[in-house]
């Protein structure tokens, strides 16, 4: 073989390595992933969680979720739009995975909520002005809290609310969770206790899909 | 002197350009791998690194291609700039320079614990060895050209 055949055949097969390489590295990361979910199950579902949806839904969307994160977000859409296409087999329940600064503040206004019977007009309001309140150079939650009174919070009986010991436990609880089941990421999503391992939206609509049908 | 691509090479010239971007393409790959596939962020000396590295790769392949030995005289000042940030960060790693100096405000440390391939191999060091064997390669190519 000439020296530009060597080059060529070497690039080439450095950039099969790598392909390869990722391919399986990433094959490897889901089988773990669905092992962890499989041995800890009893870790994905609390009493304690927010469900939105039919409580004794067929398919359980587990979602890991921040809510200063960016990609909780914009996967907020499309979700609302999956448990629309299956309003009675579907049901969400929302841990708690307050990786970010202030995203423990935040959760706490998500607690609250729920105590006052407001929790998805809050949380879509917070989602919604994420940008505004949940600032890089560090949060601002005064502006979540206007931003949540606007969707029809009482922030004072909240500020009151969000010092109970059991918001604080439910937190811990979700934290904890988290960590056993090696939540690096947020969003996380399990179908039916199967984790989402190719993340994106259409990915969890086939999933969600797949698993209705097995119920029905 | 050997120009053409299919001329022998009794210097070893060529094979020393060979071996200095092998090894820049192992490094270039290992770090996307690292950092792209693993998903292990880049601390902010990592990417000043990357920043030598990658180059390196690719002008190393066209000058291998091409049989162009004089590539050192290009390549060299970027694989000894890759060593001294290199040496930077695996002293700041080794605790031999105090963190506090680091610019790493955001991010991961640069020093942190994390900064190793499969727990064992600490990052800083495989740079600076990559680093430093490109540079020695080159600069053999270069002392032969001479002799």
């Amino acid at each position: 073989m000439n020296r530009r055949g060597l080059v060529i055949a070497t690039g080439a097969l450095a950039l099969s390595f790598f392909v390869g390489g990722s391919v399986a590295y990433n094959a490897q990361q889901a089988r773990r992933a669905r092992e962890i979910a499989a041995a800890r199950s009893e870790a994905l579902v609390r009493s304690h969680s927010p469900v939105l949806g039919p409580p004794n839904a067929p398919v359980t969307i587990v979602e890991f979720f921040d809510p200063s994160c960016e990609a909780c977000r914009a996967f907020y859409p499309p979700l609302k739009q999956i448990m629309g296409l299956f309003p009675n087999d579907v049901r969400l329940v929302m841990r708690y995975a307050a990786f970010h600064d202030g995203s423990d503040a935040a959760v706490k206004i998500l607690e609250a909520a729920r105590l006052q019977d407001k929790f998805v007009p809050v949380l879509e309001a917070l989602l919604k002005f994420q940008p505004e309140w949940a600032d890089h150079s560090g949060p601002v939650m005064e502006k979540a809290w206007a931003r949540a009174k606007e969707a029809g919070l009482d922030v004072d009986q909240a500020k009151r609310d969000i010092t109970r010991a059991e918001i604080q436990t439910a937190l811990d609880s979700d934290t904890r969770d988290s960590k056993s089941l090696e939540i690096t990421r947020t969003p996380t999503f399990f179908v039916n206790g199967q984790p989402l391992t190719d993340f994106g939206p259409q990915q969890l609509y086939e999933m969600v899909r797949r698993e209705v049908q097995k119920a029905k | 002197m050997t120009n053409s691509s299919t001329l022998p090479d009794p210097e070893g010239r060529w094979s020393l350009l060979y071996l200095a971007w092998l090894i820049a393409i192992v490094a270039s790959f290992g770090a996307l791998f690292i950092g792209e596939v693993m998903g292990q962020t880049p601390c902010s000396l990592c990417w000043q690194q990357r920043a030598f590295m990658f180059p390196l790769a690719i002008m190393l392949a066209i000058a291998c291609f091409r049989a162009d030995t004089a590539v050192w005289r290009y390549a060299l000042p970027l694989a000894a700039l890759g060593a001294a940030i290199a040496l930077f960060h695996s002293l700041l790693y080794a605790g031999l320079i105090p963190e506090g100096i680091q610019p790493c405000s955001q991010g991961p440390s640069c020093a942190s614990a994390e900064m190793t391939i499969l727990g064992l191999l600490p990052l800083p060091y495989l740079s600076l060895a990559a680093f430093l064997a490109i540079a020695l390669a080159l600069f053999a190519s270069k002392s032969k050209a001479k002799s």
